[in-house]
């Protein structure tokens, strides 16, 4: 019977994801390794990574992306769960607001960069203008380089919460009927939510921390719409210094940098996958 | 009496829609509105109407700008988001397939390889080396083949989960009729995979609509323009003529838009399929 499900099926797609994925991955070691200008390479062992660990421009963009990862997927993580309890609850638009929530995941990530862009202006943008309304001072969102960051990661929120949200939805859906009937005679929303809700979507809490974290760690469209790694480098991420490099012709030092996001990906995302796969419930 | 019970049975309502509607409803209307401004009132990016509306005039100048670069990039982004999605549903088909009856040592690999694709970050400079030495580097072909590539392990583990729905019974009932393994791939198997086949197609479409980076790398230059390339360089060659930049932005939501409203229940089951599977 096994004959009947030929193992040149895979060959097509083998071909495909062989050459642009897999050949050009291995490749990435020895190339971050030299001085290459496609046509001409030189050797020149860690170089590269000395400089992308030494030069604070670069060593900025490490850090920078940790923390837009952090802080994306927290924020994902904590709105997404609030809004998926609301949403499963008997509130009666819960499919009109589900709808408007996740609009945003499906609009091009140029266009909400730009649209932001404008809406964070200092002095004419909605934003202050309406904090200014209630008499908040608002900040200078893309401009001051201690916010620039976070700035950006607040609209990857707005764009991205709605997957965190359907996720969420997901979990809190298959949690049996049961429990939440056996909680509802004891206590109200805030014990439903406490004790059934919270513990009970911790793989749907998992998946979204897992996805949202390698998201963020791989960023690049929002922030190079919104400020180009600006002011200086001040929201430089892996992502943009690693184009900014192959702009400038440093085609090693842009592998490298791949290569260390290959490996800063792997080295953080592996020991999380594994400390939850182990902690995963049954329902 | 009737209005205290109305209060209480609409209150969370309310107040949901009210906040929902600013913070995910205004940013899309300001854009309307932002489009259908002329020059000089869009530059003040105030939240209100505009004293005339330009909507149709401006999107009719935005087609028009630099030769009519839009419409290029649109009719790019419609040859690319096809063929890639064509040629992906049908090699991750044929995977997932495989992949899901046959449990062997091949079988690991090929899965071990997908869930790599889907974390690990693709190596840009060296798949450029790579296009470039087929010849493929700045070419449509060639961006269509990275799409494939990218998007693939998404669909196969979509592929892969939806065949172990259908019964093994049906394979061994088709072998016996004397049919052989690619016929009962194409006229059996392919046939009953519509509804896993409507989610790849509109989760990867919109993806491969909305991709920048991938365009950005490997399919530079003016005349091959993509849709959200085009947008993106219109921030600096539009010079603060915003109502066109924002007509732009209109323009290319409504595809996204439209999908939303027709396959909406797909999009949101495949996005959290995929994400639990991955």
């Amino acid at each position: 019977m096994l004959g009947a499900y030929p193992h040149w099926f895979y060959l097509p797609a083998g071909i495909v994801f062989g050459l642009i994925f897999v050949v050009p991955t291995i490749l990435s070691f020895y190339y971050s390794l030299t001085r290459w200008t496609l046509f001409d390479t030189e050797f020149i062992g860690l170089d590269n990574y000395f400089l992308f660990f030494r030069e604070p421009a670069l060593t900025s963009g490490l850090r920078n992306t940790i923390v837009y990862a952090v802080v994306t997927s927290g924020l994902k993580v904590v709105i997404g769960l609030l809004l998926a309890a609301l949403l499963t609850s008997r509130i009666r638009l819960r499919n009109l607001l589900r709808s408007i929530v996740f609009f945003p995941v499906l609009v091009s990530t140029v266009a909400v960069g730009i649209t932001f862009a404008v809406l964070l202006h200092p002095s004419d943008g909605l934003v202050n203008l309406a904090l200014g309304a209630v008499g908040i001072d608002g900040p200078q969102w893309l401009s001051d380089p201690s916010i620039a960051l976070l700035s950006v990661a607040l609209v990857d929120v707005w764009k991205g919460v709605g997957i965190a949200l359907v996720i969420f939805i997901a979990g809190i859906l298959s949690i049996p009927e049961e429990y939440n009937e056996a909680v509802r005679l004891e206590g109200g929303a805030w014990t439903q939510f406490r004790h059934i809700t919270l513990p009970l979507s911790r793989n749907a809490t998992f998946t979204v921390i897992l996805l949202s974290f390698i998201g963020g760690l791989r960023t690049f469209d929002l922030i190079w719409t919104m400020t180009r790694g600006g002011p200086g480098f001040a929201s430089d991420v892996i992502a943009s210094t690693i184009y900014k490099q192959y702009q400038a012709g440093f085609y090693g030092l842009a592998t490298a940098g791949n290569v260390i996001l290959f490996i800063g990906v792997a080295v953080l995302v592996y020991p999380m996958m594994r400390f939850f796969a182990r902690r995963e419930i049954e329902l | 009496m009737t209005i205290v019970r109305f209060v209480r049975a609409w209150w969370l309502d309310a107040v949901s829609l009210a906040v929902a509607g600013i913070v995910f409803i205004v940013p899309f209307v300001f854009i309307v509105l932002m489009a259908a401004k002329d020059r000089v009132e869009a530059q003040r990016f105030e939240f209100s109407p505009p004293s005339e509306w330009l909507l149709f005039p401006n999107i009719a100048e935005v087609l028009d700008a630099r030769n009519g670069i839009v419409v290029t990039a649109m009719r790019n982004s419609l040859i690319l988001t096809v063929a890639s999605v064509t040629i992906l549903v049908v090699l991750s088909a044929m995977v997932g397939y495989v992949l899901q009856r046959r449990r062997d040592r091949i079988g690991s690999v090929v899965t071990a390889l997908m869930l790599a694709g889907l974390i690990i970050p693709p190596a840009i400079v060296p798949t450029i080396y790579v296009l470039q030495s087929i010849g493929l580097f700045k070419t449509l072909v060639g961006l269509t083949l990275v799409e494939v590539a990218f998007q693939l392990p998404f669909s196969v583990l979509i592929f892969r989960t939806f065949v172990s729905s259908i019964p093994r019974e049906l394979d061994e009932a088709a072998i016996i009729d004397g049919a052989s393994s690619f016929q009962l791939f194409t006229h059996v198997i392919f046939p009953l995979l519509r509804p896993a086949m409507i989610t790849v197609i509109v989760v990867s479409a919109v993806a491969v609509y909305n991709d920048f980076v991938n365009p950005l790398y490997f399919l530079p230059g003016t005349e091959n323009a993509t849709v959200q390339l085009t947008l993106f360089n219109f921030i600096s060659q539009m010079n603060s003529r915003w109502h066109l930049l924002f007509a732009d932005v209109l323009l290319l939501t409504i595809p996204p838009l439209v999908m939303f409203i027709f396959f909406q229940r797909q999009i949101v089951s495949g996005m959290a399929a995929g994400a639990v599977k991955g």
